[in-house]
């Protein structure tokens, strides 16, 4: 990515992506632009550069911010009515870690309300438009962030991801969007989701740049109790112990004259060939033909340089939205209760009494699919109810939990779809909520799992479509299936 | 399972929405296929399966009992609120 030194400003960096963001008013990508505050941050870090001092590694660097992260630039309202108002006093610990290298915030993006959704249809500042064609949806929930990339409004962009809402819309507009192992990332400061399956994410145009961000925003914080120890910026020394690494298999790598050292693939030996999962359980009519040859492509590229392929069954995989839509709606049905006009944000004005107040608020504030899903919440915890659905779903959970544990003791990393279709028109499916939700329908297991995936371009339709595919990893593993999507290039 | 009209005005109650009734229809609709859905886990066989509740692999965070300097003060938070009056937020009457 472009950083700002002598040469190249970081007001000019800055003026380039606010033009650029003015240019594409009509996509709806952003909530807010962040004219004034982003230049006095380029002007001040341009000063610093000018009198010699050190800056950070993103010094300059314009980027998009979904908006359902908190700061107090512009009003956070995860494009929800009901948050309309809200100037956040604090900062995400993870806007804090970027800012303090240097990156300058240009915008907050558009998301499905909440982050409730697979299209950003359900913002109540209307949809956003996907980057490769207009009739089209952006992807969600994150659909904003993944547009300004696409577009190349900003360098970066940050996203959260609950059942996909960072891998899908990366994939329907051709650029990388990584989901990390939960509890990688701090969620404090960002709007609760469901706090189970909430990660942190980026939408970058290189794996570089991924591996960059991840190392600046990765990493324990005392506001998150969630947080893991670092692993992000000590993996490659840590890797060396892992015993699962071990077991040694045949190599393909070279011409086959001779044999390669059998080594596991991992960070401290690049050159050494993968075993990579395609699950058959995914390879059927209900997917694309266009995306199921576009994973045929990538097998066959991983081949030619010497990577294994292994065909893996896993079909606990095919609860997994089921189990989700019954856990999601669950925890977000309790996190989203704190939304009642009294603190912050919307408050209906037309109420006599306090009941009143929380029901009128409630009811106007909340989009038509955030009442869905808390409606559905308390469906399934509301007695009667609870053992057939909740609590099934938790134990189906340990199912796909162990799936993934069995899987990555054979493999090193799993390739597959991110959703079953390129994007779809729009409108299309916003009246028909099961039909939205089965988009989901590869991309929430790993949420519920834990473990990470990296969403990376795959081509494109013959209409043009951008295509994409998931690399999934087991926890932890970040970094190298970060570094593993080079090899996929 | 079929979704009643009764169903949704529980949920609605249970979930603080005061819902027009063209809403009441609609949601309705929506839950019915949703719950049709979700209800495909009838034929897993987990009796014997242990829940996962979360896939956090620490368990009891600790930390000192101390009172530590807060990012937004007394007044920011207050700020927030549409009415407040000695320090307190004001609400419609509660009673």
């Amino acid at each position: 990515m472009k950083i700002a030194n002598k040469k190249v400003t970081a007001e000019r960096l800055v003026r380039d992506a606010l033009e650029k963001a003015k240019h594409f008013e009509d996509y709806h990508i952003f909530t807010f632009l962040n004219e004034e505050g982003a230049l006095k941050k380029a002007r001040e870090i341009d000063k610093r550069i000018a009198r010699g001092e050190k800056v950070g590694r993103l010094a300059g660097v314009p980027y998009a911010l979904k908006d359902n992260f908190l700061s107090p630039e512009g009003e956070t309202t995860a494009s929800a009515h009901i948050l309309q108002g809200f100037n956040s006093p604090v900062t995400a610990t993870s806007v804090a870690k970027l800012e303090a290298e240097g990156a300058i915030m240009i915008g907050r993006t558009n998301l499905d309300a909440f982050a409730h959704g697979s299209s950003t249809e359900n913002s109540y500042f209307g949809p956003t438009l996907n980057s490769h064609d207009k009739q089209r949806v952006a992807g969600g929930s994150s659909g904003g962030s993944a547009v300004a990339v696409a577009l190349d409004i900003v360098e970066f962009a940050t996203g959260t991801d609950t059942g996909g809402s960072v891998r899908q819309p990366a994939s329907f507009n051709g650029i990388y969007g990584l989901k990390p192992t939960y509890g990688t990332i701090s969620r404090y400061g960002v709007v609760a989701m469901a706090s189970s399956t909430d990660c942190i994410g980026f939408f970058t145009k290189t794996p570089e740049d991924m591996d960059l961000l991840m190392s600046i925003a990765s990493g324990q914080d005392p506001k998150d109790m969630t947080t893991l120890p670092d692993y992000y910026n000590t993996e490659a020394s840590a890797e060396s112990g892992d015993s699962r690494l071990a077991p040694s298999r045949p190599s393909s790598r070279g011409s086959g004259a001779h044999s390669a050292p059998v080594v596991a693939y991992g960070l401290e030996s690049p050159n050494s060939c993968a075993r990579v999962g395609i699950i058959k359980d995914f390879d059927n009519d209900s997917v694309h033909p266009e995306i199921r040859k576009a994973l045929k492509n990538k097998v066959e590229l991983l081949k030619s340089k010497g990577h294994e392929i292994v065909e893996l069954e896993m079909p606990a995989l095919k609860y997994g939205l089921a189990a989700y839509y019954i856990l999601v709606p669950a925890e977000l049905c309790s996190n989203l209760s704190r939304h009642d006009g009294v603190r912050y944000g919307f408050r209906s004005e037309k109420s006599k009494d306090l009941d009143a107040l929380y029901e009128n608020t409630r009811n106007e504030g909340f989009m038509p699919e955030n009442k869905r899903r808390i409606m559905i919440g308390n469906f399934v915890l509301s007695s009667g109810f609870y053992d057939a659905y909740f609590l099934k779903a938790a134990k189906a959970r340990t199912l796909i939990v162990k799936e993934y544990e069995k899987a990555f003791s054979k493999v090193d990393f799993i390739l597959t779809p991110v959703s079953p279709n390129p994007a779809f028109k729009l409108g299309e499916k916003v009246d028909d909520p099961v039909a939205m939700y089965l988009e989901d329908v590869m991309s929430v297991s790993l949420n519920l799992a834990g473990v990470a995936g990296l969403a990376i371009p795959a081509g494109e339709t013959k209409e043009g479509l951008p295509l994409g595919l998931q690399l999934v990893g087991p926890r932890r593993s970040d970094k190298r299936l970060i570094e593993f999507s080079k090899e996929l290039i | 399972m079929d979704i009643k009209r009764e169903d949704i005005v529980h949920l609605a109650e249970l979930s603080n929405f005061s819902l027009p009734e063209k809403e009441i229809k609609s949601l309705q609709k929506d839950l019915q296929g949703i719950i049709k859905y979700i209800s495909q886990l009838d034929e897993l066989k987990v009796d014997d399966v242990e829940p996962t509740y979360q896939v956090f692999e620490m368990e009891n965070v600790w930390r000192e009992d101390e009172i530590l300097p807060q990012e937004a003060d007394r007044e920011a938070l207050l700020a927030l609120t549409k009415e407040a009056k000695d320090n307190q937020i004001k609400v419609p009457k509660v009673l």
